[in-house]
């Protein structure tokens, strides 16, 4: 399986999920250049975390302009696999590929720590591979991670099995414990945690795989 | 303005020739300040050691850099900010961070680790404690703002309250950064006619005079000095790291500097002087990002995120391609001379000339008078302190004390794990990141005790170096090189240049005892506000190598397991116990001397430690440091797991607990011989003190004097409960916003 990490300017997580992929479990992983308009061949996406643009004006909300982002919905419209890590998410709320906003943790303060989400569905190309309502561990590291959407679009969320990961510990304030979502067409999904930083035994968890390997299994069944 | 000294004048008339003029005395008196040319320090600084096999590049260079094998080495260094940090917290303890940084990379190093050694005046001080808090909530915030958006982890350092500091805090930033030795770059203007290339931000007048501002005392009037402060953009600094790092594998650039302290002005006339070359620039070219600058105010900016880079002639374009693909300005200013001076234009008119080394390498050199005994106030002589009525109190008291409690509610806030090389972040003996390609991890150790250096400098600065070689062997590793941030008052003033002088004699000693040369470092003088300096701090940061594999960490991890002190109990006395964090915080008084240090001793304990854990018998390791044995044995507790601890001991109960006797090191371990045979074969003593076991700490004494007496009790609390005292202990003290 082919994954394209995408590179915005101040993109600081993209070498991570780069390795994860390519130096933890073997697949082949490509850098896409923002200003690039098209994703090569690549059968999945990663919009990974950093601080895309600074963070100038809100969390994502420039790099929603960038000339890859045209390729990306394009991409996710056509049922391509998308997953937004942190500022991926913050990118993928802020294109409208996902319903929501992440706003400044409540305590005002970044966050970096493990935390344990239970993962809410695995009825997404994400969380196939998972058992139902299993407990991972991964980190968070970020000063805007609060989700926050209106009442209907949560309880939408809830019904339609769009809540992908729901917080233990909530570190942020997120409204309903909310640490990931995903698409009605549940081919893109946006998470804070970050499950590239648990993808190597060495440092201290595995626990973040299965959000990659699920996705390698999804793609696996489509093209069968 | 112009703060160079009659003498000083008389000697730049003598090398020009003539009167300079205003331009050309600004930059010399950013050139010549104590922060940029070290006149105060420069002679003792020379008695340091500085090489070994390893060691690729000394000091002198942006950083130091060492040879960590199969064609990788490491670029590191710590820099202070501690006058900035003050006027400006935030921004302060940024920019900190982000001129360090760009010392690594631009020796072509990509950063992988950022540790800090910060310190504050007491934050429950009846009169500073608000602004204390302040300022430490500004300094972490400035840390982590800068640290997590530029993308490297900040996995380790320390944070220490004292009363010293209220008036002047220290802010010492320590980086790493990783490279093949074919990706070595060095601030050198090489080649006659090459382009000198100006990259990054554009020039404002921010932070003019930010240099000679770093090499005065503070008054009333400092607060004034805020324009004097930087201000940071680590959004821009990502971007120049990546451009850089990606022009200089185009074989196009053939050195490259930052434009730190003195700006523009520095980065010329060293890397001039480097070669032994000219170089000759034209203002008019500089991006400018305000209207209407001087050359003098050009020439000076501190503005950030800027390098100056020398190119191959002819490949300017390959240069330009990576920065204009990053969105960065770079534009060639002027280019390298054959006449050895730095000679500065202004839309074609000569504003400046000066000869290059002249400028760069001849600075004044002092040597202070400092012919008498180190200044110190505290008594030699121990008082009486009656027998402690409640040892357990004492323990929780300690935990809870501002210097030994848990920094989480720091390091939470920093990007600890972000390039997925963190084997060991904050709150370990020493942080330890791999090097993905090698094999090899690397060990960091950032320490400073400024009360053991106010007892005695030497002393003081000695036992610093072991404590920093302690905590990387008791990782696992084994310590190589050293960085030193000598963070002291006014070299003016005898008795405090006599501190200084036997602090860098007493790195000197142990350094080279214990194989770490110094490949580097940074002197902040002048650190004193209204006439009161801070205790002399000297900080070592030293770095060590181990295998990469997964740590020993500080909890016990098990129960039933040998709980043992490799090194011993230790000796202490009266005198010796009055730089303890037991006087300070149970008995409120300082007094005597630091710790006595056995250096063979202590290396042979090393050792020994690194033997135990390569082979694979210590389940959990833990340097014995401030505190004492106690807090060592307290913060091994963890996750309900705690020990039953019998000492062996003639010591009074506070000086057994808490006494911070060097050499010393808890292990458990389910083979306790084998660690005896290791610690039997280089003829150190390994104490049996207890097991582990769940749920409680226990300690009591097995007197050998009196058999058959009953032993007594002196440490007795749940895991459960030392774990929160020691956890939330900073967080109550800053009562933090609550999370809804």
């Amino acid at each position: 399986m082919r994954f394209g990490v995408v590179v915005f300017p101040g993109s600081n997580c993209d070498h991570d999920a780069w390795y994860a992929v390519s130096g933890n479990l073997g697949h082949r992983a490509e850098f896409i250049w923002h200003d690039s308009t098209s994703l090569g061949n690549a059968d999945a996406v990663i919009l990974p975390g950093g601080f895309s643009y600074g963070d100038y004006l809100r969390c994502g909300a420039i790099a929603k302009f960038s000339p890859v982002m045209g390729a990306v919905k394009k991409f996710a419209q056509d049922g391509g696999l998308v997953l937004g890590i942190c500022n991926g998410f913050q990118i993928l709320v802020e294109s409208g590929l996902l319903p929501g906003a992440l706003l400044r943790n409540r305590n005002l303060r970044f966050v970096c720590r493990p935390v344990t989400i239970r993962l809410e569905t695995t009825n997404t190309p994400f969380t196939c591979a998972a058992n139902p309502g299993q407990l991972i561990k991964v980190p968070v590291a970020h000063g805007e991670g609060c989700y926050f959407a209106d009442p209907r679009t949560l309880d939408a969320l809830k019904a339609e099995d769009r809540v992908v990961a729901r917080y233990l510990d909530n570190p942020n304030g997120s409204l309903r414990d909310i640490a990931g979502i995903c698409s009605e067409g549940r081919n893109v999904m946006g998470m804070m945690p970050h499950p590239e930083r648990a993808s190597d035994p060495l440092l201290g968890s595995t626990d973040g795989r299965i959000i990659l390997e699920s996705m390698v299994r999804s793609m696996v069944a489509a093209h069968a | 303005m112009s703060d160079l000294a009659p003498s000083e004048l008389a000697k730049v008339q003598a090398i020009l020739g003539r009167e300079p003029n205003q331009t050309e005395t600004g930059i010399f008196t950013v050139m010549w300040s104590e922060h940029c040319s070290y006149k105060s320090s420069r002679l003792h600084l020379k008695k340091l050691p500085t090489r070994s096999n390893r060691v690729l590049v000394g000091p002198g260079e942006n950083a130091g850099i060492i040879d960590i094998g199969q064609g990788y080495a490491i670029a590191f260094k710590i820099e202070s900010h501690n006058h900035p940090s003050f006027i400006e917290p935030f921004q302060g303890a940024a920019t900190g961070v982000g001129g360090i940084l760009r010392d690594i990379f631009s020796m072509g190093a990509r950063p992988i680790a950022v540790l800090d050694a910060i310190r504050f005046g007491p934050l429950d001080d009846p009169k500073s404690g608000d602004r204390n808090r302040r300022i430490l909530e500004g300094v972490v915030e400035g840390i982590a703002h800068y640290g997590n958006c530029f993308g490297v982890p900040t996995i380790g350092g320390e944070t220490v309250f004292e009363r010293c500091y209220n008036g002047n805090p220290l802010v010492n930033v320590f980086a790493l950064g990783v490279f093949r030795h074919d990706e070595i770059f060095f601030g050198r203007a090489s080649g006659i006619g090459n382009p000198v290339i100006y990259v990054g931000a554009k020039t404002g007048r921010d932070g003019i005079h930010g240099a000679s501002m770093a090499s005065a005392e503070f008054t009333e009037e400092s607060k004034q000095k805020r324009p004097n402060v930087q201000v940071g953009d680590p959004f821009m600094e990502k971007l120049l790291l990546e451009a850089c790092l990606e022009a200089m594998h185009t074989g196009a650039v053939v050195g490259i500097q930052d434009m730190g302290a003195a700006g523009l002005t520095c980065s010329t006339c060293e890397m001039g002087s480097r070669a032994g070359t000219g170089v000759e620039i034209d203002l008019a070219r500089v991006p400018q990002r305000e209207s209407g600058m001087t050359p003098y105010e050009i020439m000076l900016s501190e503005s950030q995120e800027r390098m100056l880079l020398v190119a191959e002639k002819g490949r300017e374009e390959e240069v330009f391609a990576v920065f204009h693909k990053w969105g960065l300005d770079a534009v060639t200013i002027g280019e390298v001379t054959g006449d050895g001076k730095l000679r500065v234009k202004n839309h074609g008119v000569v504003v400046a000339e000066i000869p290059n080394r002249e400028l760069a390498d001849e600075a004044p050199l002092y040597d202070r008078p400092h012919g008498m005994a180190p200044y110190r106030d505290a008594p030699m002589e121990a008082p009486e302190f009656p027998r402690s009525r409640d040892l357990n109190a004492d323990l929780l008291a300690l935990l809870a004390s501002g210097d030994l409690c848990s920094k989480r509610w720091i390091w939470q806030q920093y990007d600890q794990s972000v390039r997925t090389n963190t084997l060991q972040g904050p709150g370990g003996d020493a942080a330890i990141v791999r090097i993905k390609e090698t094999g090899t991890s690397v060990a960091m150790s950032v320490d400073g005790n400024g009360r053991y250096c106010s007892l005695s400098p030497r002393e003081g600065a000695r036992l610093l170096v072991a404590e920093c070689c302690r905590n990387l062997s008791a990782v696992g590793a084994l310590p190589v090189a050293a960085t030193n941030n000598l963070n002291f008052g006014n070299p003016e003033r005898p008795e405090i240049m006599a501190q200084l002088v036997e602090a860098i004699e007493g790195i000197a000693e142990a350094c080279s005892h214990f194989e770490t040369p110094i490949t580097g470092g940074n002197v902040s003088l002048y650190n004193e506000t209204l006439g009161e300096a801070i205790w002399p701090t000297p900080v070592m940061g030293i770095v060590g190598l181990l295998k990469t594999a997964p740590p020993v960490t500080i909890p016990f991890k098990d129960e039933g397991r040998t709980v043992m002190l490799l090194g011993g109990l230790g000796s202490v006395d009266a005198t010796r116990f009055g730089g303890t964090q037991y006087a300070k915080v149970v008995l409120n008084e300082m007094w005597g001397l630091p710790p006595a240090l056995d250096m063979d001793y202590e290396k042979r304990v090393h050792t020994a430690v690194r033997e135990v854990i390569a082979q694979g018998l210590a389940e959990s390791s833990h340097d014995v440091g401030d505190g004492g044995l106690a807090v060592a044995l307290a913060e091994s507790c963890a996750e309900g797991m705690g020990a039953s601890i019998a000492l062996d001991t003639g010591l009074r109960p506070e000086f057994a607990l808490f006494h911070e006797g060097p050499s010393r090191i808890l292990i458990s371990t389910s083979e306790p011989e084998a660690v005896e045979k290791i610690a039997r074969e280089n003829k150190v003593e390994c104490v049996r003190l207890g097991v582990t076991m769940k749920e409680r700490l226990q300690i009591s004494n097995a007197p050998v004097t009196e058999p058959g007496t009953p032993p007594e009790t002196w440490i007795d609390c749940r895991v459960e409960r030392l774990r929160e005292v020691w956890e939330n202990a900073l967080e109550n003290r800053l009562s933090p916003v609550p999370v809804a």
